[in-house]
């Protein structure tokens, strides 16, 4: 566990290059590894392995709760906590608790949405060591990277480099922690 | 040399940017915007001009608080007037700007992503400046947390079954997601700003802004998933939020307002009013800082074909409106109809009909959508009239009701012009400040646009 480096990272300048260096880094057998690029590329994502998440369905689960909280909330106060007789109506008018329990399901739903997606990236993380590499403040202008971390099994640091400089990197260096 | 002939498999897509940007000229000429590129005094101007009037709007807040609802024209029977028509049509703007966000990315409408970062600052500030009005109108604004339900000693709770509190559920919903929507597009264009400035300051304020973004594949996975789940949610809830705004009229008996097509009917005029206001935005904003390379003529061509196919359905409304209230046979539908018509607004009526029935239809030739003066002062035009509309169905609706002894014409007062220019005051200040401190383009939606963001695999695989 305690490497003496994060891992060595590979530079490219255009997105084709970055996915066919992650589609070869996947075949060598590399499985600790992750892509850095200034927008998301879907074909990286296929190369990864990364097009499920468990988004989805937290978003469905926060989806449900916020709709039974809103018509739980209209029932208990319309009929148990605050009645209100109007001319003999029933208390439990439920087509008027739709539109707030329509509300509830869609804040609910959006809430888990933003913060699911922030707490599976583990966001925020003000430090990471791949900033310590200098030229990686580029990756959110116009260049991409290829990372192998160092606990990844195969890792070795000369022969991981030089794994990485066949791949056609503009450069290639070790990122500390 | 037949050989060296070259051939195309297909043409080649019409661009929706210029031709000639990288990733890089890209990035530099949307984020010198707000990192070096010196503010221009067209823009100084117009901030000078919108901190004005928001100090008239905190002159016009104070009278109103010290002096009561009294200082606005509100006699009865018109009890709502200008406010209620200010809040229909900031809430309607502010809807372009999700149809932008969250519609077209789920019909994935690429030329979208040039525009949406703007029309949703400008959804949110206009839902800002809406949401003022209802609060403002309470009378006693500061009680106002009285609309949500919360456990209380006074042993009341609001009465769930009331369009107002309806729309109180619906519009801080609608607020809350499009602000969070708006920031999570932002994360990876403040980490782009984050790693661009050269300042100390705005390196750490950015970063904290950004949360430690690093464009990570794995997270750009579950982001992309994020932004469509987003979407997703934001689609319904655009659409139930003007729905929502509409029943605060049909659920009452007033005659012309108790009618089952004013849901669509309000949506639709929504968009259009939130179009021409998008539209109104970017014209300027292009010109004044160069960047019509990325809102490029085709952006405003399909906003102003938008704008007239909602225009259209608005003035089909108008046609319907008129032909339900005579063939229901309800003398109380006909009268106030015919009123709206011929009565004490029929000028504000007949203007809101050139506005938005007649003007719109300049719009199927191309050449007035090509030029972007004239597509300026129409959107200005639609603006007027669709606050017209909501003026002419609240007020003239009001004033001459059910009781023709209670009928009272109503006259505006200084203090109503004062509150809702200080709203477009404060409207244009925040959206200045806006402009000036993020990246008003979305940045990495426009990388994705690039030729060279396509994926050239190899063959062999």
């Amino acid at each position: 566990m305690n490497q003496p480096i994060y891992g060595v990272m590979a530079e490219f300048d255009n997105p084709s290059a970055l996915v066919s260096a992650a589609r070869a880094a996947r075949e060598k057998g590399y499985r600790k590894l992750d892509a850095y690029s200034p927008f998301p590329i879907e074909e990286l994502s296929d190369a990864l392995h990364l097009h499920k998440n468990k988004l989805p369905l937290l978003v469905l689960i926060g989806g449900i709760v916020g709709g039974t909280i809103g018509y739980a909330l209209q029932y208990f106060v319309a009929v148990m906590y605050y009645p209100i007789n109007v001319g003999g109506r029933p208390l439990h008018s439920w087509p008027a608790f739709i539109i707030i329990t329509f509300e509830m399901t869609i804040l609910f739903a959006a809430l888990t949405a933003v913060f699911g997606m922030l707490g599976l990236c583990g966001l925020p993380m003000p430090y990471h060591p791949t900033f310590n590499v200098p030229r990686f403040a580029l990756a959110s202008r116009n260049r991409f990277f290829l990372c192998i971390e160092s606990d990844d099994p195969l890792f070795d640091h000369r022969k991981t480099s030089e794994f990485l400089e066949t791949l056609g990197p503009r450069e290639v260096s070790e990122v500390a922690h | 040399m037949a050989k060296d002939q070259q051939v195309l498999d297909s043409p080649e897509s019409k661009q929706i940017i210029a031709p000639g940007y990288t990733f890089g000229t890209v990035t530099d000429q949307i984020a010198s915007v707000v990192l070096t590129k010196k503010t221009p005094y067209v823009v100084m101007g117009t901030f000078a001009v919108a901190m004005g009037l928001l100090l008239i709007f905190l002159l016009a807040v104070g009278l109103l608080f010290t002096k009561g609802l009294g200082v606005w024209g509100l006699r009865g029977p018109t009890m709502w007037a200008w406010d209620i028509t200010n809040f229909v049509w900031w809430v309607g703007i502010g809807h372009a700007g999700t149809l932008i966000s969250a519609i077209l990315l789920l019909l994935n409408q690429q030329w979208r992503n040039s525009i949406n970062r703007f029309a949703e600052a400008m959804t949110i500030f206009a839902v800002a400046c809406a949401g003022m009005f209802p609060i403002l109108h309470l009378g006693r604004p500061w009680l106002m947390y009285w609309l949500f339900p919360y456990p209380n000693t006074m042993g009341i709770e609001p009465n769930f079954r009331s369009p107002l509190i309806w729309d109180v559920f619906a519009v801080s919903t609608y607020a809350t997601v499009s602000l969070l929507f708006w920031y999570v597009g932002l994360m990876p264009d403040l980490a782009t700003l984050r790693d661009r400035s050269e300042h100390r300051a705005l390196k750490v304020t950015y970063g904290i802004l950004a949360m430690g973004w690093r464009g990570s594949a794995k997270h750009w996975a579950v982001y992309e998933t994020a932004s469509l789940l987003l979407a997703g949610l934001a689609t319904p809830l655009v659409l139930s939020v003007h729905t929502v705004v509409s029943f605060d009229f049909t659920v009452g008996i007033v005659p012309g307002w108790h009618s089952t097509f004013f849901p669509p009917y309000f949506v639709a005029g929504a968009i259009y009013s939130g179009f021409a206001m998008v539209l109104a935005l970017a014209i300027p904003l292009r010109s004044v800082y160069g960047l019509k390379g990325l809102i490029t003529d085709k952006h405003l061509d399909n906003a102003a074909k938008v704008m007239m196919a909602t225009g259209l359905i608005v003035g089909y409304s108008y046609i319907m409106e008129a032909f339900s209230a005579w063939y229901g046979g309800n003398v109380y539908e006909q009268a106030a109809m015919w009123n709206r018509m011929t009565g004490p607004y029929k000028y504000q009526y007949w203007v809101l009909i050139a506005c938005n029935v007649i003007a719109p239809n300049a719009l199927w030739f191309k050449k007035v959508r090509a030029n972007s003066v004239v597509l300026f002062i129409w959107s200005l035009i639609v603006l007027v009239g669709m606050w017209l509309e909501r003026f002419v169905i609240i007020v003239a609706s009001l004033a001459q009701d059910n009781l023709p002894s209670s009928w009272r014409v109503f006259e505006s007062t200084r203090w109503d012009w004062a509150t809702y220019l200080g709203t477009i005051g404060l409207f244009l200040f925040l959206f200045m400040l806006f402009i000036r401190l993020l990246p008003m383009i979305s940045i990495f939606e426009v990388r994705t646009l690039l030729p060279q963001a396509k994926i050239k695999e190899d063959s062999r695989r």
